[in-house]
């Protein structure tokens, strides 16, 4: 009798220990058995939501790929652009290793390289594989991927940023686009072609994020003579220069921009373009490829033009969105299959045979810029991308020296966080919940609190 | 928290003699055991590492090791004026939508109390927007609904001289509030009108030989009545919608600027964006110090009504 509850309290002890057993079992479940380099098995693919990849990869990864290597199966996690920062960076820092390639960027490569998170895909796999052939990627484009001359993630389209614009309006109110536009040209355009509830005079992103609305700011502010840090890494946000080109860029978009603007990025811009609701959209050369493929008629009507300037001979920004394997996964060699196939001249001419040759992801191959078929489809925005591409310095992309690098970003840990308080601050000025003045003042605050010392990284 | 004051022995004043009383209570436990390990397991162990994360300077975007920073992370939290920026907001948010939803829900169910042609129909309708998953509910309001350029409103508003009105912008806080709004208002409505058909329908009618008219009758006899009811209601009501995330995420993204962040929102952004696992635990902590606070005070408010209502009756 005066055994039997201490045998259910055994019992009971029994049950908890098994709970946090089976609770720990189920966490440690998922995680890999140790890397191996098979080039079998199942490959989980991080990506970003963007009609090139969700219209075209993901298809041709199952009617195509997985038909080729039938040992290897794919399956993609598709995320808005801040949610996929968020998602990669936690499982590349936390060595979750839950994706096997992860799409990443000119911010991230560097940098992850830099922490030993990433494979190093030129002495593991592109020196053994010379079909690959990445002397071939457009040089910019390679630079921007590689830390200390090694590729560490290879891109599957590059861009940098132009002016958009509807030929037909133009032409209506007798004006014309220079190919060098000032952006004092481009104000006094949107003024004239601004007629509200119709037409926007120009679209402009607005959505707060270091990769939405300060990338196209960003550029502004490079070429109005700003710069987000001096020489010994003071931040330089309230400066006279970085001030006047926020106070321009947001003046125009709630002046002469589309309604709303606080909460459009490239996706929603590009409806709204493709709708014909803007006169004007300056956004990422990409755009071009979404354009010719989703809305005929208005690519029948763009025209294009650099991005426009103010005191620097250019200010286009550099972008590419490129796949990496994080140390240490399994499958590796599957996933490097895979990465090889997705960035590769057969994988452009897949999407040429089932989509034309103007939906080919642009700018990250020479060999693209002179097939005379991709030269006759995409004759209207082939060379103008190539040459936004290529007029860029990611070390040289401010009036005044900075110690940084990178065009729309900052290329340190901290502007993760840094730039999302600023695009806050900007996405609220554009709303007029702030002012121009009170966003900055807080974005210097904040920027403040680092250490020079914390910001170089030393 | 009070689960684990339900493990701990009977105390010694038991009446039963004490091996018996352990076992008979312990066999009434047993079927209970699995769920309340559970419990401990998802909250309590969770909360406890937290609290353990909340001391440390723990970045994912850099490689050094997480390390004890003391209170600062705490210091963080309360210097901050983003976090009491949508700690505001989220007592604003929460306070309005519970009380407008709680105004319209007691409105619907008086009416859907009367017997009319289509009662059945209409009562479905009323309820449905609290059935629509909160996610879709959020989109379906940011996109078909309050666009600035293909949204239904501006149509609906356009011949009244209402032109592109950039509702998610200009008017975000509003918009998010009226989302909530009226997701919760046929929750309201449910309890309000269950209260209404535990009405007595003599003392109604009682009231009416006595000659009272029908707002005097709502006033002195059913409002009291519906009075337990009403609190339930806002009390359920704020415990969700402090909680409220979807709307947030998906209509405005806590924007513009941090107009709309609220407390959840603002957690998520310290993890996802800045990648501060140190700042989010300790903003996490303190957050549920003072939900524990606010609702302590609520809970007895709420004990000392219903006493008095018993006593009342």
């Amino acid at each position: 009798m005066s055994s039997s509850p201490f045998k259910l309290r055994a019992l009971a002890a029994a049950g908890c220990v098994a709970a946090v057993l089976a609770a720990a079992a189920c966490s440690g479940g998922s995680s890999t058995t140790g890397s191996s380099s098979s080039s079998t098995g199942t490959v989980t693919v991080a990506v970003v939501s963007n009609p090139l990849i969700t219209n075209q990869m993901i298809p041709l990864t199952s009617s195509n790929f997985e038909k080729q290597n039938p040992g290897i199966k794919v399956k993609f996690a598709t995320y808005t652009e801040g949610d996929l920062r968020a998602a990669i960076e936690k499982n590349v820092s936390t060595h979750s290793n839950a994706f096997n390639v992860i799409m990443i960027g000119p911010y991230e490569t560097p940098l992850f390289a830099k922490n030993g998170w990433l494979t190093n895909l030129s002495k593991q796999f592109i020196a053994s594989d010379p079909g690959y052939n990445a002397s071939d990627l457009l040089p910019p484009i390679a630079k921007s991927l590689s830390y200390k001359g090694d590729l560490y993630a290879v891109p599957f389209y590059g861009e940098s940023s132009m002016m958009f614009y509807n030929k037909t309006l133009f032409a209506k109110a007798g004006l014309t686009m220079p190919l060098h536009p000032t952006w004092a040209q481009i104000q006094t355009f949107a003024a004239k072609l601004n007629q509200p509830g119709k037409t926007s005079g120009i679209c402009l992103r607005g959505l707060a994020g270091w990769g939405d609305n300060m990338a196209a700011l960003d550029t502004v502010v490079n070429t109005f003579g700003g710069q987000w840090f001096n020489m010994n890494w003071k931040p330089q946000l309230t400066s006279p220069a970085f001030v006047n080109a926020t106070k321009f860029y947001v003046n125009l978009v709630r002046k002469y921009g589309e309604p709303g603007a606080s909460n459009d990025s490239f996706n929603q811009l590009l409806t709204l373009y493709g709708q014909g609701k803007c006169a004007m959209w300056y956004d990422a050369t990409v755009a071009a490829t979404s354009i010719a493929t989703t809305y005929p008629s208005v690519f029948a009507q763009t025209g294009y033009a650099l991005a426009p300037v103010n005191l620097t001979k250019s200010s286009g920004w550099l972008w590419t969105w490129a796949l990496g394997i994080p140390q240490g996964v399994s499958n590796s060699g599957a996933a490097w299959k895979f990465v090889s196939w997705a960035t590769s001249k057969q994988y452009d001419q897949l999407v040429a045979a089932k989509y034309g040759w103007s939906a080919v992801p642009p700018g990250t191959r020479t060999s693209l810029y002179s097939n005379p078929q991709y030269q006759q489809a995409a004759k209207a925005f082939a060379s103008i991308t190539l040459a936004s591409i290529n007029s860029v310095d990611p070390e040289h992309a401010t009036l005044n020296p900075v110690p940084y690098v990178g065009i729309q970003y900052v290329d340190i840990p901290q502007f993760e966080s840094l730039g999302l308080t600023v695009a806050q601050g900007i996405s609220g000025a554009i709303a007029g919940t702030e002012s121009v003045s009170q966003a900055l003042q807080a974005g210097q605050s904040a920027a403040a609190q680092y250490t020079p010392a914390q910001l170089s990284g030393g | 928290m009070t689960v684990l004051e339900d493990l701990a022995p009977p105390p010694k004043v038991a009446v039963r003699p004490r091996a018996v009383s352990r076992r008979a209570r312990w066999q009434l436990r047993l079927p209970l055991l699995p769920a309340l390990i559970y419990t401990v397991v998802v909250t309590q162990i969770p909360f406890l590492v937290t609290l353990w994360y909340s001391f440390q300077s723990y970045f994912w975007n850099t490689t050094t090791a997480a390390h004890f920073n003391g209170l600062s992370n705490y210091k963080t939290v309360f210097t901050n004026p983003a976090f009491r920026g949508s700690l505001v907001r989220s007592v604003v948010m929460t306070v309005t939508a519970v009380i407008v939803a709680m105004l319209l829900g007691v409105a619907f169910a008086v009416l859907l109390d009367r017997k009319f042609f289509g009662r059945g129909v209409v009562r479905t309708l009323i309820i449905t927007p609290f059935l629509v998953m909160p996610a879709a509910a959020a989109l379906v309001w940011a996109g078909p609904m309050l666009d600035p350029n293909f949204g239904l409103l501006n149509w609906l508003l356009q011949p009244f001289g209402v032109h592109h009105v950039a509702w998610l912008s200009t008017h975000a806080l509003g918009s998010v509030i009226v989302v909530m709004i009226w997701q919760w208002t046929p929750f309201m409505t449910l309890i309000v009108l269950a209260g209404l058909q535990g009405q007595p329908a003599d003392t109604l009618e009682a009231a009416k030989v006595d000659g009272a008219g029908a707002l005097a009758t709502f006033r002195e006899l059913t409002l009291p009545h519906l009075r337990p009811y009403i609190e339930l209601g806002i009390l359920l009501g704020s415990i969700y919608l402090v909680n409220v995330f979807d709307a947030v995420r998906l209509m405005t993204n806590g924007g513009p600027g941090t107009s709309t962040t609220n407390l959840p929102f603002y957690l998520y952004q310290q993890v996802n964006f800045a990648f501060d696992i140190g700042g989010a635990a300790a903003t996490g902590v303190v957050t549920v110090f003072l939900t524990i606070i606010v609702a302590t005070f609520a809970l007895r408010m709420f004990a000392r009504v219903f006493q008095f209502e018993e006593a009342g009756v």
